[in-house]
């Protein structure tokens, strides 16, 4: 099925265009394609799904069944910056509790919450496969490992500088 | 295939290769339980209430994936295998509400069942249940999420079984839930069968929510009034003041030839019988002009006065009857037989839907040619050619469905529209809307007939070595174009053919004589036969089709005009003034467009208000029972029977009653049964029930079935609820003279949810209507919102 | 990125590019890569499967079924194509191993793959990632690229005549995706859902098609099998379980970090030695040798061999090789709440089972956990493990139901000190962890 007008950049419409080319069954392609969506777009919103749904050639009603059970998924905004910390046991051993704890207190929001200025989203995940460098947190897809409230800290205090970076530079 | 032996619980069961454990355990008698499975549609091995024990296999297996296999041997009730079923009721009860008080599955309930017998009757959580509030998905389909128990039932017979893909399952572990296709509503069929399949009730219908508990209604199995296809639907009924009401339909049984299925009409579309606007009291038309209430006496006094007048002075051939294609054979019968005997006419028709005339001439003398609607759910490869089955007849459309998913059967079809069943189909080919006669033509080897292409060409191939194949038309073809049609398939070795029409009786209406050049059977009107015989004097010329009466009355030569559950006046158009000279009598349920022009109107029954038999468009001949009951109005049946004593005919003439052994009965018929209906079952299928009332159709039916070969069917079968075949019809037409013969066939185009005049007196069909009309608007809406910002 | 550690006892097979740029094609190839693939194109699928029967390597995604074996089962002649499907959906709590592969030495993903296609004669593979290893996709994606690039995958590889694709494919986050035949669902774009068995996967896999579905590390070990031969890999392990495997330690020791040890190796050693035993002087309280669903060990069961069959006689599981240590102040029930609401939060929610069980133990051991247990708690939380145990519908359900009973068994005394509105005995808890 083709898609007369996207919603989504050229690049990603074309990457799109080839990825349902690379599998015996178009199908295959949906799970990335949702989760590349969601890079860009921040989250899978009703427009995506129309257009993913038509681009796969299901109904809307089957993708939102697929959308629905991979937690990576998401059809509401999170924050610029999604900071998902693991609590799972081996992080939980070495302290992952607290730093969600400090999390929650720092940014002022509780789980699955976004900061009202849109920045900061905060989840409690599952295993992320860090368990010997825990505690760990993934802030988006990056890795920060064995943490500490302070390291925690510097991370947050990085991503808010890298806005304000990003803001001078288009400025520029 | 080979059959294989095994035991289960000590107890040994042959059952052939590949048959699943728990089909295999059903059929002898030991009972596995489960949620998920459902015999047709795709194993889930979910609820885990069929585990069984297997020797050899250290866990236990689901009886409902396992295919039995030599010498397995099974335990299906072990203390450990009861504790396991008791386990998971006891994990499905954590959540689901044990508000059986109020839930209209109460009392036919398979939790409750289980969990009846397999105890789990403690309950040791402290946390509360999960509740949410129940959601209304359409004007058919309510949703309480906390009831449901996940067996995704509902989900598969919509997408596997209705091929509607309406229903989803979303999140995941305790979060996951049945969710409808466009969010907070369904955008679907509405053929309520996620509701009927639902296990518990966690889906309800609006139709019959909260009105009653199960064990306060009677149930009666009779036919549907809507389509052709003629499906069996189980009423169930509650007395109220005036009567008995309908206030459900289902066929959970899974008895007679639809199955479990029904579609939006035969589950929902009885409510047209309360509506507000039906007739309860004859009406007469009085010096003023109006209409008005009469007594019984007066009004039917009245239009038999009226009626012989017309008939002494002018002649049977200034009179005219209009029948009906959903009144019961013995009503048709009785009807062309008051016209012909007591009216002395031939003008009798009715509104055709398809030309079963030509198609009775086309197979004249071929055995085993036509098709019964069973054989569209096993034949390996059927030609569709016209129609939309999915629209028109949505009981073969299952039954297609259902023969390509389960038996890869080959659907082949043309058509000149983007019909649903395009879906299912092997092969197709688009040919244009006044190809179809071309196509046969094309098919045949005649390139020319059709402008073909290579798919086309590859399309007749694949149809020409078809063996066995099942050639289903619609109204597209008419006189010479079915010739030709059955021709070409006669030529395929084992073809079988069905012609579909669009009323549930509208087979019965043409086999009955509703026609004004054929008498029953098919029996041209210029050689009577047997029914000189049995009738005496016959009018022996053709008389008018319903047009030609139309014509004649708006040329003032229609003395009267007698309509029996039909509304010619809208269907065709007819100026209200043609009918200003005619004498005009109607029996229907409502004032329609025909009925407001009447002198007379008599209130009738509908078909699940009395008893007899209908034929369904593929010639399968069924039992209607009487189920409901409407004080003031009174069965077709009953009132030619009157108007033709009021006439000064001899009831016994036209009803032989009277007549028979005499015995104790009891109560023979409507909403009882037991014993003496059993009893006397016996006596009406042996002939030996004595009709004591003129009313009584199985009367009629004696004689129909005496003078109609046709129809001499098993009577024990066909009053058990069976489907009986008829077989193909009579030889008698004359070819030479069919062929300036004009077919009449005017196709109804009925969607799934019109249903002609009736139709627009259901509410539900109604309510379906408009929610999707407001619902598109809204989406209209939106959508140049969205342009405009 | 995740950093490495080493021990004299570790056995670098596996991990023997770790650390040294093999992700770069060229250094792979000047550590000795893609030599197995080329003896393999060359030596035939006969010789492959009975190398892999003979090396004793059996699966390292839990189960520990034997490699060779399982490639044994794909028939011969198909009428529709094969494949392999390398899974890389690591998932199980303290399990962290393929993630180093995968940074470290894709290319041996890669190289596994191709003899894994060869054996069973299938053209394509595909190489599933869990959603979260975003930066290893990248990696993986230019490994392909450059595999590509140099022949090694597409038509004719290495010059055989032989075609070969490999897809890498990202999953967006489901634990259930790691059984085989869900993630067959979840790759054909479909909800994670198991597939009913029979049909196995070697017969009726990923499109209708015979599949081999091997874990990545166990992929990643092809290559070093036909590296240094069946015989040589066989004998670094222990009896009926060839080779090495990474170990993943985590929780309360010193030294925590993905070690490559001999199958069979000691636990306590592995614990006390190699990984720096337990800090600040604390005791051991239990030991979860192979990844959350593996029953807790106690103390005085660690003095065993760490392959398949002995730590099955232990009465737990080798599992995934995450080998989670718990001091003496850890709060046991804690520690099984926070197992449960995993699973809990993983249960795909097919069976009656596995959801609504996973969650009654995750609510009774909530309220237990915070003060509001009673007595009949604890035997109501073993009823309901024990009542799952064995009946779902694919192993999630055994996977949660196994360590609650462990935990009850073992620690049933550490449940009824939480009895009676009684605080915590361990005061640290975080408030999150209740939620």
């Amino acid at each position: 099925m083709s898609v007369q007008e996207t919603i989504f950049t050229s690049e990603l419409a074309a990457r799109f265009d080839k990825l349902v080319t690379i599998y015996p069954l178009r199908r295959s392609a949906l799970v990335p394609m949702l989760l590349y969506a969601q890079d860009e777009k921040g989250y899978l919103s009703d427009e995506v799904i129309t257009e993913i749904a038509q681009r796969i050639g299901i109904t809307e009603l089957d993708t939102r069944n697929v959308i629905s059970y991979y937690s990576l998924l998401r059809t509401q905004p999170a924050g610029r910056y999604h900071v998902q910390v693991c609590t799972n046991i081996s992080c939980m051993l070495r302290g992952a509790n607290e730093i969600f704890d400090h999390c929650k207190k720092t940014l002022g929001i509780g789980n699955k919450q976004t900061t009202p200025d849109g920045m900061f989203s905060l989840e409690e995940v599952e295993c992320i496969g860090a368990c010997s460098w825990g505690p760990a947190a993934q802030v988006n897809y990056d890795y920060y490992e064995n943490l500490t409230p302070e390291e925690l800290d510097k991370v947050l205090e990085k991503c808010r500088a890298s806005v304000v970076q990003e803001g001078k530079g288009s400025q520029a | 295939m080979a059959d294989v032996t095994f035991t289960v619980d000590g107890k040994q069961i042959t059952a052939p290769t590949g048959t699943l454990l728990i089909d295999a355990c059903r059929k002898v008698g030991i009972e596995i339980p489960a949620f998920c499975y459902y015999p047709g549609l795709s194993l889930q091995a979910a609820c885990r209430m069929c585990l069984v024990r297997i020797e050899k296999i250290p866990k236990l297996q689901t009886a409902c994936t396992t295919p039995v296999a030599e010498g397995m041997i099974v335990a299906t009730e072990t203390d450990e295998i009861k504790q396991a079923r008791k386990a998971m009721l006891e994990l499905v009860l954590g959540n689901h509400p044990l508000d059986c008080p109020v839930c209209d599955a109460g009392g036919e309930c398979e939790l409750q069942d289980m969990t009846f017998k397999y105890g789990a009757a403690e309950s040791f959580h402290t946390e509360m249940k999960q509740h949410r509030e129940e959601q209304q998905w359409s004007p058919v389909v309510y949703f309480d999420r906390p009831r449901c128990i996940l067996c995704y039932r509902c989900v598969r017979v919509c997408g596997e079984g209705m091929d509607v893909w309406a229903l989803g399952v979303q999140n995941r572990g305790v979060t996951s839930i049945i969710a409808p296709n466009k969010e907070d509503h369904l955008e679907c069929e509405e053929c309520g069968a996620c509701i009927d399949i639902c296990p518990v009730g966690a889906l309800t219908s609006g139709a019959y929510r909260y009105k009653t508990r199960p064990w306060e209604m009677n149930h009666v199995a009779t036919i549907c009034t809507h389509c052709g296809d003629g499906c069996k639907t189980t009423l169930g009924l509650r007395s109220v003041d005036d009567g008995v009401e309908i206030i459900r339909g289902d066929n959970r049984d899974k008895s007679g030839i639809n199955g479990d299925f029904l579609c939006i009409k035969g589950r929902y579309s009885f409510d047209f019988a309360n509506h507000k606007d039906r007739l309860t009291k004859p009406l007469v038309r009085r010096p003023d002009g109006n209409l008005a209430p009469a007594t019984w006496e007066e009004a039917l006094d009245y239009a038999g006065k009226r009626l012989a007048e017309v008939r002494d002075t002018r002649g049977g051939a200034s009179i005219g009857v209009i029948g009906s294609n959903r009144t019961t054979n013995e009503e048709n019968y009785l009807l062309q037989k008051f016209a012909r005997k007591v009216l002395g006419t031939n003008n009798i028709d009715h509104h055709r839907t398809a030309d079963y005339t030509s198609f009775a001439r086309a197979l004249a003398g071929h055995q085993d040619r036509a098709a019964s609607l069973r054989d569209a759910g096993t034949a390996p490869a059927i030609l569709l050619i016209g129609n939309d089955p999915t629209q028109q007849h949505p009981m073969l459309a299952w039954n297609l469905r259902t023969n390509v998913r389960l038996n890869r059967a080959r659907l082949y079809v043309a058509n000149h529209a983007e019909i649903k069943l395009l879906r299912q189909a092997r092969a197709s080919l688009a040919i244009p809307q006044d190809g179809y006669a071309g196509l046969i033509g094309y098919l045949a080897g005649d390139d020319s007939a059709l402008a073909g292409t290579e798919s086309s060409a590859a399309f007749r191939e694949v149809i020409r070595k078809e063996e066995n194949l099942l050639i289903l038309f619609g109204s597209e073809y008419r006189g010479r174009d079915i010739d030709a049609l059955v021709n070409f398939g006669l030529g395929l070795p084992n073809a079988k053919f069905a012609c579909l029409s669009d009323y549930n009786n509208s087979r019965g209406a043409a086999d009955m004589g509703l026609m004004p050049d054929l008498l029953p059977g098919y029996q041209p009107v210029a050689s009577p036969a047997q029914f000189a015989d049995e009738y005496g004097n016959l009018p022996q010329t053709g008389g008018l089709d319903l047009i030609a009466m139309f014509d004649a009355a708006s040329r003032g030569e229609l003395g009267a005009l007698y309509v029996v559950g039909s509304n010619p006046v809208s269907r065709y158009n007819i100026a209200p003034g043609a009918l200003k000279d005619t004498f005009l009598v109607v029996q229907d349920m409502f004032l329609t467009e025909t009925a407001v022009l009447a002198d007379v109107v008599l209130p009738a029954a509908n078909l699940y208000e009395k008893t007899g038999t209908v034929t369904n468009t593929y010639g399968d001949l069924q039992l209607v029972k009487k189920a409901a009951d409407k004080a003031g109005v009174r069965s077709d049946f009953e009132l030619i029977v009157r108007l033709a004593d009021r006439m000064g005919a001899n009831p016994k003439e036209l009803v032989s009653y009277g007549i028979g052994m005499r015995a104790d009965l009891g109560q023979s018929r409507g909403v009882q049964s037991g014993e003496s209906d059993r009893h006397a079952v016996w006596l009406a299928a042996n002939h030996l029930e004595p009709k004591l009332s003129p009313f009584d159709p199985f009367a009629i039916l004696d004689e129909i079935q005496r003078l109609v070969p046709d129809y001499q069917v098993d009577r024990l079968a066909l009053l058990a609820g069976n489907d009986e075949r008829t077989v193909p019809p009579l030889v008698h037409i004359d070819n030479a003279s069919s062929k300036t013969r004009s077919d009449g066939v005017l196709p109804a185009q009925d969607t799934l949810f019109t249903s002609g005049t009736l139709g627009r007196y259901s509410s539900i069909l109604d309510e379906v209507m408009e929610s999707r009309e407001t619902k598109s608007a809204g989406a209209a809406a939106t959508t140049s919102l969205d342009v405009s910002t | 990125m995740a950093n490495l550690v080493s021990h004299p006892d570790v056995v670098p097979l596996l991990s023997m590019r770790f650390g040294k740029g093999a992700s770069a094609l060229d250094r792979y190839l000047e550590l000795e890569g893609y030599q197995s693939a080329r003896k393999a194109l060359e030596m035939g699928p006969e010789w492959i499967i009975s190398e892999m029967k003979a090396s004793g390597l059996r699966g390292r995604g839990g189960a520990g079924f034997p490699t060779g074996m399982k490639w044994s089962f794909v028939p011969k002649q198909s009428e529709k194509p094969k494949y392999v499907l390398v899974n890389g959906d690591e998932s199980e709590p303290g399990t962290c191993k393929d993630r180093l592969i995968f940074e470290h030495d894709p290319h041996s993903v890669i190289e596994g793959t191709i003899i894994a296609g060869l054996a069973i004669s299938a053209k394509m593979g595909f190489i599933y990632l869990r959603g979260e290893y975003r930066y290893l996709l990248k990696i993986i994606e230019r490994a392909i690229e450059d595999a590509y690039a140099k022949g090694f995958l597409g038509k004719n590889i290495f010059g055989s005549g032989r075609d070969f694709d490999i897809v890498s494919h990202t999953g967006a986050g489901a634990y259930e995706v790691g059984e085989e035949s869900a993630l067959m669902e979840s790759l054909e774009g479909k909800r994670g859902i198991p597939r009913i068995r029979p049909p196995f996967p070697a017969v009726v896999g990923l499109y209708g098609g015979p599949t081999v579905i091997n874990n990545a590390e166990t992929i990643a070990t092809v290559p070093h099998v036909l590296r240094i031969g069946s015989a040589e890999y066989a004998k670094l392990g222990s009896e009926r379980n060839g080779g090495t495997r990474l170990f993943c330690l985590s929780g309360h020791v010193q030294r925590p970090g993905v070690y490559e040890l001999p199958m069979g190796y000691n636990l306590k050693k592995m614990i006390y030695e190699v990984a720096g035993g337990i800090p600040g002087g604390k005791q051991l309280k239990a030991v979860v040798p192979g990844g959350s669903s593996t029953p807790v060990l106690l103390p005085s069961e660690i003095d065993i061999g760490m392959d398949f069959d002995q730590v099955a006689k232990a009465g737990s599981m080798l599992g995934s090789g995450g080998v989670v240590v718990l001091d003496e102040s850890v709060c046991m029930v804690e520690f099984a709440l926070r197992t449960i609401k995993f699973y809990q939060h993983e249960s795909c929610g097919w069976c009656i089972p596995c959801r609504e069980g996973t969650d009654w133990l995750k609510k009774t051991l909530t309220r237990f956990h915070s003060g509001g247990g009673v007595n009949k708690d604890i035997d109501n939380i073993k009823y309901l493990a024990e009542n799952m145990l064995g009946k779902t519908f694919c192993p999630l359900g055994d996977a949660a139901a196994m360590p609650t009973i462990a935990f009850i068994k073992k620690f049933r005394k550490e449940f009824e000190d939480h009895l009676d509105g009684k605080p915590c005995p361990y005061a640290h808890t975080a408030e999150s962890v209740l939620v």
